[in-house]
């Protein structure tokens, strides 16, 4: 329902110049968690700030069910962007107004009724956990709170799209949790799609379908999160992923298991019904091989059991075979570590 | 101990002239933000990466201010004597005072206005714009609201100002205190009525910054001021 074609975005003042975006394909699906990650300066924010046109882009297109964005001004534009809701790593809120009035804001700018506002208010205030703190300033309110009033305000106009610029960068773990818990329910109950700006790759882990990773004003990978999760083709990627899911093993541990000529370290990634299969018990049992386990872990992705499993697989070349094909016809996604090259 | 008589003397000569300036700064206070605010207002507006960036506007209508800010009041009074005649018909008295306090202290709001729009955070300026406001909105419903406490410091700043220029207009025949204390104070050597005139003017001094203080607490909503 989001489309980007070729986006680019040079800034350029006096004598600076700095190409943020270069030609940036993205096609963001109705009703997903969209997560766009990469390291700082890699172009985030230029990208959906591009996406509401609060930064004009200089090439490129923008295709919002359909409507491209980036051909409209005045009026036009501001219609379209009260479709498109959005929400800030440090709130924006009013400090003049209280908590049911920030979230009348945008209600107001659009015309409408005061009735008609009041009863939105009060629909919204339960949704995001705040009707005690209705009459309270953003003053009054802690950092999760206040993120919750811009959950509020930028959901007041049903819009299509919510974006969200590091909205929990400024927040403790538990707090972002909770607030990533809460737009997790607004993208299922509303099925609104959601595009998450992060450097942060356990936001993703925690509530995207898809992932897209920009490095230096390229986007390097794009997926559904499983499959960047699992098998991460840029070394950026991977680098985001080791962040949550640290699977290395230590240099010197490595150089000595890998001396062993009849064993093989091998990677193994499961997700979701893979994860809950007696793998270890088939390849001892089928292929007579023996096993060591030195690395392993189960988290969920999202609502899925993602696990991460480092074996060492002895026995001879015919059983090390087998175990292969083993691994192979069960699908699952591994690779070997001390292998040169070879792998699934 | 002074008497009555003199004191009732006292009273009818000062309270006049108390009246005079406080009609004198209320009055110009009133025309310098009626023709200042929307100035200050579209200094910020119109500058680099704001609401509606005019680099050409912001850098002529600076240089004019600037040039009316930069001429002393008692310079600018006197030059505009013709100007205030041509106004008001004559040049004397409080009313003709007004004309050139208004318009050194007009510039002065505007740079104080800008100041205080200026305090109001990119984000929440940006935040409106992503929900469809327009610059008119922005204006209204974001600026002005969000430093409203900033505003009516300002104003006490400019009232306090705009006192300070009375008692210089007084000098050259335009009534109220400063007036009284140069033809009784100075001319007549009437040293205690120099007296009560600088301690009403430190009064009045007073009572504009504590009330200024006051509302723009009342307006800060919990943030610090
Ligand atoms: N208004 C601007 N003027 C000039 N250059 C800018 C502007 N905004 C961003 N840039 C530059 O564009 C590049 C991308 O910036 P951007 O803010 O999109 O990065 P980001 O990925 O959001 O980083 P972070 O994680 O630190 O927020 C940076 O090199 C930055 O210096
Ligand atoms: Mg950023």
């Amino acid at each position: 329902m989001i489309e980007i074609n070729n986006l680019g975005k040079v800034y350029s003042g006096g004598r600076s110049y700095t190409r943020a975006l270069g030609g940036v394909d993205l096609s963001i699906p109705k009703g997903s968690v969209y997560g766009i990650i990469g390291l700082s300066g890699a172009g985030k924010s230029t990208l959906v700030r591009c996406l509401n046109l609060l930064e004009r882009p200089s090439e490129g297109q923008i295709l919002i069910n359909g409507q491209d964005l980036t051909v409209l001004s005045g009026e036009e534009l501001r219609k379209a962007r009260r479709r498109i809701g959005m929400i800030f790593q440090h709130f924006n809120l009013l400090s003049s107004r209280t908590v049911a009035e920030n979230i009348a804001f945008p209600l107001e700018i659009d015309g409408m009724k005061k009735a008609e506002i009041n009863k939105i208010v009060d629909e919204l205030l339960p949704l995001v956990g705040l009707s005690d703190k209705k009459d309270s300033y953003p003053s009054e309110l802690s950092g999760g709170q206040k993120q919750r009033v811009g959950i509020a305000r930028a959901l007041a106009l049903k819009p299509d799209v919510l974006l969200c610029d590091e909205a929990t960068s400024a927040l403790d773990p538990q707090t972002t949790l909770s607030i990533l818990n809460l737009l997790k329910d607004i993208n299922r109950e509303l099925g609104l799609t959601i595009v998450i700006i992060t450097h942060e790759m356990k936001v993703i882990k925690e509530i995207c379908t898809h992932v897209a990773v920009l490095h230096d004003a390229k986007c390097v990978e794009n997926a559904t999160v499983e499959e960047v999760f699992t098998s991460p083709k840029s070394d950026i990627a991977r680098e985001f992923v080791s962040s949550v899911f640290p699977a290395e093993l230590p240099e010197d541990l490595l150089r000595e298991l890998s001396s062993h000529k009849d064993s093989e370290l091998v990677r193994i990634n499961f997700l979701g019904d893979t994860a809950s299969k007696p793998i270890i018990n088939g390849l001892i049992t089928e292929c007579g091989v023996q096993i060591n386990i030195l690395y392993g872990s189960v988290e969920h992705l999202r609502s899925s059991l993602f696990g991460n499993l480092i074996l060492e697989i002895r026995g001879t070349d015919e059983q090390r075979g087998l175990a292969h094909e083993y691994l192979k016809s069960n699908s699952l996604v591994f690779s070997y570590l001390n292998r040169g090259g070879a792998d699934a | 101990m002074p008497d009555s008589v003199y004191l009732l003397k006292m009273l009818n000569l000062v309270s006049p002239a108390v009246w005079e300036t406080i009609y004198m700064v209320f009055a110009s206070g009133v025309l310098a933000y009626i023709i200042g605010m929307p100035l200050g207002i579209y200094l910020v507006v119109s500058s680099k990466g704001h609401i509606l960036p005019s680099p050409m506007v912001e850098k002529t209508l600076g240089t004019v201010i600037n040039i009316l800010r930069s001429a002393p009041f008692i310079v600018l009074m006197v030059a505009l004597i013709p100007f205030t005649r041509a106004v008001v018909g004559t040049s004397i008295g409080t009313t003709a005072a007004i004309v050139p306090l208004v318009i050194s202290t007009a510039p002065f709001v505007a740079r104080i206005v800008e100041t205080s729009l200026k305090e109001v955070p990119s984000g929440v300026i940006e935040a409106a714009q992503s929900m469809g406001a327009s610059p008119w909105q922005i204006i209204t419903k974001v600026l002005l609201p969000e430093s409203k406490s900033s505003l009516i410091l300002g104003a006490a700043i400019t009232a306090i100002n705009v006192v300070g220029y009375t008692a210089m207009a007084g000098a050259v025949g335009g009534g109220g205190l400063g007036d009284l204390a140069i033809q009784y104070g100075y001319n007549r050597f009437r040293t205690d009525v120099m007296i009560i005139t600088v301690a009403v003017l430190v009064i009045i001094v007073q009572l504009i910054q504590t009330l200024g203080m006051r509302l723009a607490v009342r307006y800060s909503y919990g943030r610090k001021i």
